[in-house]
């Protein structure tokens, strides 16, 4: 997955820059550090992000480097740090605040439902809220109960908020940075599973917003005949590893897309996909009902229903409570499963 | 018009009956039967221990994350002995001495940290809670549970498990509201062991005590030395006879001392130095507990050997009972279990559209990605 291409994909790149290998945890921190450096209204909050370094070393070192003011440890209390972090993008700060885990966002839910994605809205545009609220999200690291959940519906549900998801540490320091410049709230899931899967070059040196990634298009990551396959995150990773072995024990030509967006989706770059394979899988590490996947099936319906061979298959866990860790395996959708998903639709 | 002070009650009592040179307040030391002395010491003991194991099967991968009990063993233990059998318990998740004490198996402990609910089972009849991990959120279940145990017009008194960080998140302090106003039997034991993850108590909030807080509640608030079990006993027990004599609830806040890592996921390495740790090795509690004890002549040296010994041959056999029965979940199917009291039919299609998969394919080999 490295290299100058896959490279300028995931991050729109078209200076040199210097680059090191990075983990998609340490790209975090190094974009943390960049924009943190450019802007001195940046600041980042939350529970640990200081002197611990962030629980997973996303903020590791920085607290040393910009002080107590720009790199804070809050209180421990959520509705707390994602509602003064409103407050201060209203009178000119640009918080990035860390939510310790996603299944502790909930607590925030209300500050982050009933202003954050609201404040443009309810001001006639008056007022922004710059706000890119980051958390880890998702399972694979034998975590306790509420620490492996994907629940990105509950963003993507919420009108106003930008949710993205990145696949790989060039594309996290790119959109996280793309995300902090961003005049919209962005809720920034990180898959926790990849925090440390694999190195990237990630640049070691601050670029200008425009050689940033939009936020929105999704990514054609390789071009197939026979079917589409989209993923994010986490899941991007497993479905890229079936994808090859299809290739190499089928034959399965695929088209993969990946969503660093989920929301706003860009359903343009799936449809125009779908009308050429004529079919499409998705593949969530999140629950079916109502999960991104579903609407991906509804937009081809809307769109491009002439064009199937095949219905939609969505490749998610199940429709239960998220286990505990001895059964987060079983849980979420793996490389055979994803793979079968793929060759069922084929073979329809 | 003068500027007036307004009355409030701003006295925090502290107390401390057993100090850490094993000097005893007589005046204040509980009559606690010699049996009972007995059996407090070996769950402490047993709580040690358990802790010590349970790291090294961490560490070699048969559990997953834990939260150590180490150094809290008083605070908890001292609480919970003031509780009657069918008073309620509503822990959060360290409460591993004080789950000792109310009758839990070291092998339920450990399938729970190896990540099977089945760890957790729960028939009903135990008058408490499960872990909570969302913090401060089982504190209003607290107040809940006393309010129903009043409006039902029976005795029985609630407590509940909470952290010095937990008092930052709004559930604690709208359960405390709730009890104040409702007036409902409920202990607040706070485990004030000066950190949260990394962020140490001064920086947690700007309160000098963190007992103080119950006075905005209307409720008495208390500091207690959380580490000397008797102390602990004596504050916790006039807590519960108070709400039990339905004089509404209290908060105490036991002052001890996170000995070890917050989780096993954590290295404190990053944020404190041994030398803040190092004063509080002298006050250890279990060592406090056996000055006393000897003193006493409620034990011997061989006693004390002995306990340790019986309660390292227990663990051991827990250990192998937790093999066997997670050997005997292989089955995730059981994921499907619970979801719904009725199983839905769409969630039914589904059981059968995975147990299909899974049985076709090894969930238990090594993994993909
Ligand atoms: C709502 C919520 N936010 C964050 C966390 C992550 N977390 C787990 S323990 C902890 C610190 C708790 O400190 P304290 O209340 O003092 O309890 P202690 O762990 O010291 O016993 C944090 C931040 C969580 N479990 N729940
Ligand atoms: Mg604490």
């Amino acid at each position: 997955m490295c290299g100058v291409i896959t490279m300028a994909k995931a991050t729109q790149l078209t200076q040199d820059v210097e680059t090191s290998e990075m983990t998609m945890v340490e790209a975090i921190c190094e974009a943390h550090d960049q924009e943190l450096a450019r802007d001195d209204r940046v600041m980042i909050m939350g529970e640990d992000v200081g002197w611990d370094g962030g629980i997973f070393r996303a903020t590791d070192g920085l607290v040393e480097t910009y002080g107590e003011d720009r790199v804070v440890d809050t209180p421990l209390a959520e509705t707390g740090i994602i509602g003064t972090a409103v407050g201060l993008a209203i009178n000119g700060m640009r918080p990035v605040p860390e939510l310790q885990f996603s299944g502790f966002s909930y607590q925030a839910f209300h500050q982050i439902e009933s202003h954050l994605a609201r404040f443009r809205k309810r001001t006639q545009g008056g007022m922004n809220v710059p706000v890119t609220i980051r958390m880890p999200y998702g399972a694979g690291v034998r975590a306790l109960e509420h620490h492996s959940e994907s629940r990105e519906t509950y963003w993507i549900h919420t009108p106003g908020l930008t949710v993205v998801i990145p696949r790989s540490p060039q594309q996290t320091w790119a959109y996280l940075k793309a995300s902090i410049r961003s005049e919209d709230p962005v809720v920034f899931l990180e898959p926790k599973a990849l925090y440390r899967k694999f190195r990237e070059p990630v640049p070691e040196e601050d670029v200008d917003t425009d050689q940033l990634p939009d936020i929105g298009p999704a990514q054609v990551l390789e071009e197939g005949e026979d079917v589409t396959v989209v993923a994010f995150g986490h899941m991007l990773y497993r479905t890229r590893q079936a994808v090859a072995e299809l290739e190499e024990e089928h034959d399965i030509s695929a088209t993969v897309i990946d969503l660093p967006t989920v929301s706003p989706l860009d359903s343009e770059t799936i449809v125009d996909s779908v009308e050429d394979t004529g079919r499409c899988v998705v593949v969530q590490e999140a629950h079916r009902t109502l999960g991104i996947a579903s609407e991906i099936s509804a937009r081809i319906m809307d769109e491009a229903v002439l064009h199937l061979e095949a219905p939609v298959k969505r490749v998610t866990a199940p429709d239960v409570q998220t286990p505990l860790l001895a059964r987060e395996q079983a849980y979420m959708p793996d490389v055979p499963r994803i793979k079968e998903g793929i060759v069922e639709t084929v073979d329809f | 018009m003068p500027i007036e002070q307004v009355d409030t009650p701003s006295e925090i009592p502290y107390i401390q009956i057993l100090d850490q040179d094993g000097n005893v307040d007589e005046e204040l030391e509980p009559q606690i039967p010699s049996s009972d002395l007995v059996d407090l010491y070996r769950t402490m003991v047993k709580s040690r221990k358990f802790d010590e194991r349970r790291m090294k099967l961490q560490r070699q991968g048969r559990i997953g994350t834990f939260a150590p009990s180490h150094g809290q063993e008083a605070a908890q233990l001292g609480s919970i002995y003031a509780t009657r059998d069918d008073d309620w318990f509503v822990q959060s998740y360290r409460e591993l001495t004080a789950n000792l004490w109310r009758g839990l198996e070291v092998e339920d402990d450990l399938l729970y940290a190896a990540g099977y609910e089945h760890g957790m089972e729960l028939t009903g009849e135990e008058n408490q809670t499960p872990i909570a991990i969302p913090i401060a959120s089982q504190t209003c279940h607290a107040t809940g549970i006393a309010w129903a145990s009043k409006l039902k017009g029976n005795d029985r008194v609630t407590i509940t498990y909470f952290g010095d960080g937990s008092t930052s998140e709004g559930d604690f302090h709208e359960a405390m509201n709730f009890a104040g106003v409702f007036e409902t039997p409920t202990v607040f034991l706070c485990q004030n062991n000066q950190w949260a993850i990394s962020v140490p108590r001064e920086r947690q909030t700007a309160s000098d005590t963190l007992a103080q807080k119950a006075h905005a509640y209307g409720m008495p608030g208390i500091q207690v030395d959380g580490n000397d079990i008797l102390g602990v006993y004596h504050a916790t027990k006039r807590a519960v006879d108070r709400a039990r004599a339905g004089d509404g609830p209290t908060m105490i806040e036991a002052i001890t001392y996170r000995m070890n890592v917050h989780t096993t996921a954590d290295d404190p390495t990053k944020y404190r130095d041994e030398e803040d740790v190092e004063p509080w090795r002298e006050r250890d509690p279990i060592d406090r507990f056996r000055t006393y004890l000897l003193e006493k002549d409620v034990l011997d040296e061989g006693d004390h050997d002995t306990i340790e010994e019986e309660v390292t041959e227990e663990i051991a056999e827990a250990v192998e009972t937790f093999e066997d029965k997670a050997e005997e979940l292989g089955d995730p199917e059981d994921m499907f279990d619970f979801a719904y009291s009725d199983e839905p039919p769409y969630l039914a299609q589904q059981r059968e559209e995975f147990t299909d998969y899974w049985d076709r394919h090894d969930v238990w080999g090594d993994h993909h990605g």
